[in-house]
């Protein structure tokens, strides 16, 4: 005891040394010393801190997109490395081609827009090797040769059709359940929530990997920690949210439980966040040419969203939701696929298709989190005979129909 | 030696044509983002901005096609003809490519390196130096005892950087041969650069050539696949496109055909409007056949004997088509 008496009074006098001074200052005065003594360093060349070395020079190019044009072929590149690479030769399958490019010299992170003179044949199949001042190979595949689309207003058309087609129609759709959902038995519902509840892990691990993949190659900007991240964000903003509007309802400590509404325009914000990376995988394999647009894709896409309108009114069972609402909550969760189709299309970075992947991921998945208290049964317990299977059934619906539609 | 002489008449006259092509090329972009350069290569494969400037690169093919280094020449007590050579391993950075600096290992500064000439029977001394960063040795195709054959762990072995060493040998049996590095790990050691040919003329000669040429295939493994991604003869990719190699009409034009190739397995050598006669490692004085495509495996080698009967410019190139338009393509100019 005595001992810890001591120490209170040592760490009390500290205390009021630094007392005195600004509180601001505390905060920026090691800042301040890092500073100080990195410039030290440079200054004094210490070594490991200057980039003098003989370090052998690292290449490291990422191709971000690639476009096809009649005799034409350009790629979107970008240093992902710490130094300067210069693209020297354009090799299309085993052919040096002529070329011409943005910038020389890319600097780290800096992006190079290389347009190849090809007269490359429709359907074909084509390596292209970007060949370094040091020899280096940076290569990118076309698998089979596609004019890519005119980025007109006809195409800007085309893109808020898909978004429609893939996002608003089959979540609209879906949502013509209500009636059914509102006629079933307890059972019923709980078996199609839980089947809701399958569905949404589904989405959440399928966003996830189609995030991770789309950056692969590519860890510019961060690459799989973007999605990661992404999902992380998402989930704790939602609940962030959810936590600030139950707040200002005031409502008394016992019953925070979500209202039917609430669970409601959460899927559908859940379902709206992971329709926009949907539409932006859409657009993006649509504007560079390797998706074809067709009966079947469409097809796919809507019965396998379909079962996210579904999802939505679950929880509104018990409900008389008015038809205005309904259409509103509807819109939150397609009408992001035409947002994400139009940026897919028009921007060529996977970092943050990706990012938004990972947002899309999080969101489901806070949604998933969020339904399961709704499945108890009787006695507390929420994974039954009946919601088990209702999970698989989810995940086995969404697994089977999305085969229809791999990008 | 009269075969030689005539050799380097053509070398000097073709020096004057090859000024005179080779000013278009002065201005010259590495990223190719400028406009053609003077070369005309519509329809045919090449860089967009031609082939590197010799004065650029460093080496110049077509002065390689007749440069024979015939050494010092002396003679020995014993009457026999005693040839000395200088070799030295260096490491220089060659531009092979327009922008695309390759790190070379070389013979005396060259890709490949000299073409050592010498007749059936001389005494040869090739005194080796090596002043590369690695361990590297000359090994010599031909009959010798097993210390000159510079295998590392016989004889002098390795030579290490700095270390010199006089390989001593007699010029058995003639021939189109070639020599190489033989220090392990044997495909870089090869591939980065270390290779020239090797001339043994036969004592009873052969039938007087009016040009006699030495054409080096090889290759450029620049990112350290498995691959080549540049081929070439004589050490610059399509240089022969721009610098058509000049030869007369009804001339007997000789070449050295050898094969350096790493990484891929067969390399072939195709002549339009044309054929000749081919000597397999040039050691018998009579064709084997008659035809206007050979193939060759690694370190094999012969002699093509041919005549062009009309004017023109003929293709010759790798039949293997990848290799031709990655580099290993060119033209023969036939004048009278």
């Amino acid at each position: 005891m005595t001992a810890s008496r001591d120490t209170t009074t040592q760490e009390h006098d500290v205390k009021s040394g630094a007392q005195r001074m600004p509180r601001w200052l505390l905060g920026a005065g090691p800042l301040a010393l890092i500073a100080l003594l990195i410039g030290l360093f440079t200054l004094l060349n210490a070594p490991g801190i200057t980039g003098a070395g003989d370090r052998v020079p690292e290449e490291a190019v990422a191709v971000e997109n690639i476009r096809l044009e009649p005799g034409e072929i350009i790629l979107f590149v970008r240093n992902e490395g710490v130094d300067p690479v210069t693209i020297a030769q354009v090799n299309v399958s085993d052919y040096f081609a002529q070329f011409t490019q943005t910038t020389a010299e890319m600097a780290p992170l800096q992006a190079n827009t290389i347009t190849v003179s090809y007269n490359w044949v429709a359907g074909d199949p084509y390596e292209i090797a970007l060949i370094t001042s040091a020899g280096g190979k940076i290569s990118a595949d076309i698998d089979a040769a596609a004019l890519s689309p005119e980025q007109g207003a006809s195409f800007f058309g085309l893109m808020i059709l898909l978004g429609v087609y893939v996002g608003v129609i089959p979540i609209g759709l879906g949502m013509l359940w209500m009636p059914f959902v509102r006629r079933s038995s307890r059972g019923w519902i709980q078996g199609l929530l839980a089947f809701t509840v399958g569905l949404l892990v589904y989405l959440t691990i399928d966003a996830t990997l189609e995030g991770l993949e789309l950056v692969a190659d590519n860890a510019a900007f961060g690459g799989s920690l973007t999605v990661l991240l992404g999902a992380f964000i998402a989930y704790i903003s939602l609940e962030g949210i959810e936590g600030m509007i139950l707040r200002s309802r005031r409502t008394t400590p016992g019953d925070r439980a979500l209202s039917p509404q609430m669970l409601a325009l959460l899927i559908a914000v859940g379902i709206g966040l992971h329709n926009l990376g949907e539409g932006l995988a859409i657009g993006s394999a649509y504007a560079v040419g390797s998706l074809a647009l067709g009966a079947s894709l469409v097809i796919g896409f809507a019965i396998h969203n379909t079962t996210e309108g579904l999802a939505i009114v679950t929880p509104l069972a018990a409900q008389r939701p008015r038809i205005r609402r309904l259409a509103v909550l509807g819109l939150i969760a397609g009408a992001p696929a035409i947002l994400g189709a139009l940026i897919g299309a028009t921007v060529t970075q996977p970092t943050l298709a990706a990012l938004l992947f990972g947002i899309g991921a999080g969101a489901v998945g806070q949604v998933a989190v969020k339904l399961l208290p709704m499945l108890k049964d009787d006695t507390g317990r929420i994974l039954t005979p009946l919601t088990a299977g209702g999970i698989i059934a989810g995940i086995a619906i969404m697994f089977a129909t999305g085969l229809l539609v791999t990008i | 030696m009269a075969a030689l002489g005539a050799a380097s008449g053509a070398l000097a006259q073709d020096s004057g044509d090859h000024d005179g092509s080779g000013s278009g090329h002065g201005s010259m972009d590495m990223t190719g983002s400028t406009e053609m350069s003077a070369t005309s290569h519509v329809g045919h494969a090449g860089f967009p901005t031609g082939s590197v400037p010799p004065a650029r690169a460093g080496i110049d093919p077509t002065a390689i096609l007749r440069d024979f280094d015939t050494g010092t020449v002396s003679t020995l007590p014993n009457g026999q003809v005693l040839r000395e050579w200088e070799i030295t391993a260096i490491d220089v950075d060659i531009e092979i490519a327009p922008g695309v600096i390759f790190p070379g290992w070389t013979y005396n500064g060259r890709i490949p390196g000299p073409t050592l000439w010498c007749r059936e029977g001389d005494a040869l001394r090739i005194r080796f130096t090596n002043a590369g960063s690695h361990p590297h040795t000359m090994h010599f195709h031909g009959v010798h005892t097993a210390e000159m054959d510079g295998t590392p762990g016989v004889g002098a072995g390795s030579i290490a950087p700095g270390a010199t060493f006089s390989y001593e040998f007699d010029a058995v049996p003639f021939g189109t041969h070639l020599y190489h590095c033989h220090q392990s790990p044997l495909a870089p050691h090869i591939a980065k650069g270390l290779y020239g040919g090797f001339i043994i003329e036969p004592k009873s000669g052969r039938e007087p050539a009016d040009d006699e040429m030495v054409m080096v295939m090889n290759g450029y493994n620049t990112d350290g696949g498995d691959d080549n991604e540049f081929y070439s003869v004589n050490g610059l990719p399509f240089h022969f496109m721009d610098h058509p190699v000049q030869v007369k009409r009804n001339a007997l034009v000789r070449i050295h055909l050898i094969n350096v190739l790493e990484y891929d397995p067969i390399n072939s050598f195709h002549v339009h409007g044309n054929f000749f006669h081919y000597y397999p490692t040039g050691t018998m004085l009579t064709p084997s056949e008659y035809t206007d495509t050979v193939s060759q495996v690694q370190g094999q080698r012969g002699i093509l004997d041919i005549r062009f009967p009309y004017t023109g410019k003929y293709m010759f190139h790798a039949h293997k088509t990848e290799f031709a338009e990655l580099g290993w393509m060119g033209f023969f100019e036939v004048s009278e």
